[in-house]
């Protein structure tokens, strides 16, 4: 599904939550390398893009309930 | 007889009330007409003696002034029973007109941030009459892009639906351009003005408008249903004379003319009003990314309402932030999933790309001063500066 470094599972999680722990959790990657979040909120599909924007980061797009960003800086 | 809960107290508006988009409280002009009208216009406007006579003369009265300004003849405008009232039967009457025995076209053409009456009525159209729904997005700012609309009417549009303005992030729809287009193609537009009328110049270009009395500070239980006279419209519901034939039941007639009064009296003072409110917006607006990290503030920048302002705080849930702020005295909104029934975001939010959680809609009323948003300001840092506490390192 995902060849990304991190897999962040936030399934059963509601939003804010599964944003909070890719805030948390993006800086355990290289800058370069990808974090995939699983979320099931549907809220995730707005506010994934949304932190990224917000915090310049790439975000990738998603698959099905599977998000995936790229950190920049 | 009991009336639990009700107490003896006057009209004004308690202060930190930040939620007119919601409701305004009753303008003290309608607190008059409403007691008086409903002494005088008790009758039934259907018949033919005095006190009915009299009934008739104030529902005259009050859709003349109605049909002033929201630019109406007053053969045009019926009351409804609410504004989503207006918007249901403006949308499945349009439609049973243009679409005879399942023939005719069958698109209804929405932008993606009209009220859920609107997108409901879209779906009840799908369901019940084989109508497709055309939705047409937003850029960032919630603006629709007129000739993006312009593309989605065609041939096959039974109707075409824009907002005169958003209720969720205050972006002022270019209406009347996109009016132009669906005029030229011979497609009705309907225009939920629900959040301008009262506020704002309304656009010109519509054949169905609606509208909702106790949002500019006249009673609940009255919605304005105006239809051109050259749209054609048929009845969705079993015939009923009252009403002209469009909104069924007895009329409201004191709701109506108190209605009308608090529509002239917003109307007479809404440059003054749009002023003072615009100042207080553009403060805000202004303070809130000064003295907060992260956070989102959304909607056009220009092209807006004068009274609403819409933010989102990053990692902060919408539940919490109207429950401390109420707490600390502030009511406000919130189009957040976890303030929704179905914990789905705010479809709003969502086409525009904006983030959807920790969201705060402030949106003031005729009254709301400098020092009531100071003191709303203070309140929103402490009460973010708790709600995050712990997660000051993301």
């Amino acid at each position: 599904m995902t060849d990304a470094t991190l897999v962040l599972d936030c399934r059963g999680m509601r939003c804010p939550l599964p944003i909070i722990e890719l805030a948390r959790h993006i800086v355990d990657v290289e800058v370069g390398a990808t974090v995939t979040v699983l979320a099931d909120d549907p809220a995730a599909a707005s506010d994934v893009p949304a932190w990224c924007r917000m915090r310049s980061h790439e975000y990738l797009g998603a698959d099905d309930d599977a998000y995936t960003v790229r950190r920049l800086h | 007889m009991s009336t639990r809960g009700v107490s003896e107290q006057s009209g004004a508006t308690p202060p930190g009330y930040f939620d007119a988009a919601s409701t305004e409280p009753l303008h003290p002009a309608a607190r008059e007409v409403l007691l008086a009208a409903a002494d005088e216009g008790w009758a039934d406007p259907a018949r033919l003696y005095g006190s009915a006579r009299r009934a008739r003369l104030l529902l005259d009265n009050a859709r003349e002034v109605v049909a002033a300004v929201v630019g109406a003849r007053p053969d045009e405008v019926t009351f409804t029973a609410s504004g989503t009232q207006a918007i249901q039967l403006g949308m499945l009457g349009t439609v049973a007109a243009r679409r005879r025995q399942g023939g005719g076209p069958r698109a209804v053409a929405v932008s993606a941030v009209e009220h859920s009456a609107v997108l409901q009525s879209a779906a009840h159209l799908a369901r019940h009459d084989g109508t497709t729904t055309t939705e047409v997005g937003v850029d960032r700012d919630g603006l629709v892009d007129p000739a993006r609309f312009a593309d989605a009417v065609d041939d096959d549009t039974a109707l075409a639906c824009l907002q005169a303005a958003n209720h969720e992030v205050g972006t002022v729809q270019p209406v009347d351009e996109v009016g132009e287009r669906c005029a030229e193609r011979g497609v009705p537009l309907l225009v939920d003005a629900a959040q301008a009328a009262g506020r704002v110049a309304l656009p010109r270009r519509w054949s169905v408008l609606a509208a909702s009395a106790h949002k500019w500070g006249g009673p609940a239980g009255v919605g304005v249903l105006a239809i051109r006279r050259d749209v054609r419209w048929r009845s969705p519901l079993p015939e009923d004379e009252r009403g002209g034939g469009r909104a069924p039941g007895f009329e409201n007639v004191p709701g109506a003319l108190a209605a009308a009064a608090a529509l002239r009296a917003r109307w007479e003072e809404a440059e003054a009003v749009a002023g003072r409110q615009r100042e207080l917006v553009d403060h805000i607006r202004t303070r809130v990314p000064e003295l907060l990290a992260d956070v989102d503030v959304v909607g056009h920048p220009t092209r807006r309402l004068p009274h609403l302002v819409t933010f989102s705080c990053l990692y902060l849930d919408g539940e919490a932030l109207v429950t401390e702020l109420d707490r600390a005295g502030f009511a406000i909104s919130s189009g957040s999933s976890c303030t929704s029934s179905t914990l789905r975001p705010s479809h709003v939010l969502a086409a525009m790309g904006a983030l959807t959680h920790g969201n705060v809609r402030v949106s003031l009323t005729r009254d709301a001063t400098r020092a009531d948003v100071d003191r709303f300001l203070a309140a929103v840092v402490d009460v973010v500066t708790r709600l995050r506490a712990g997660l000051e390192a993301l």
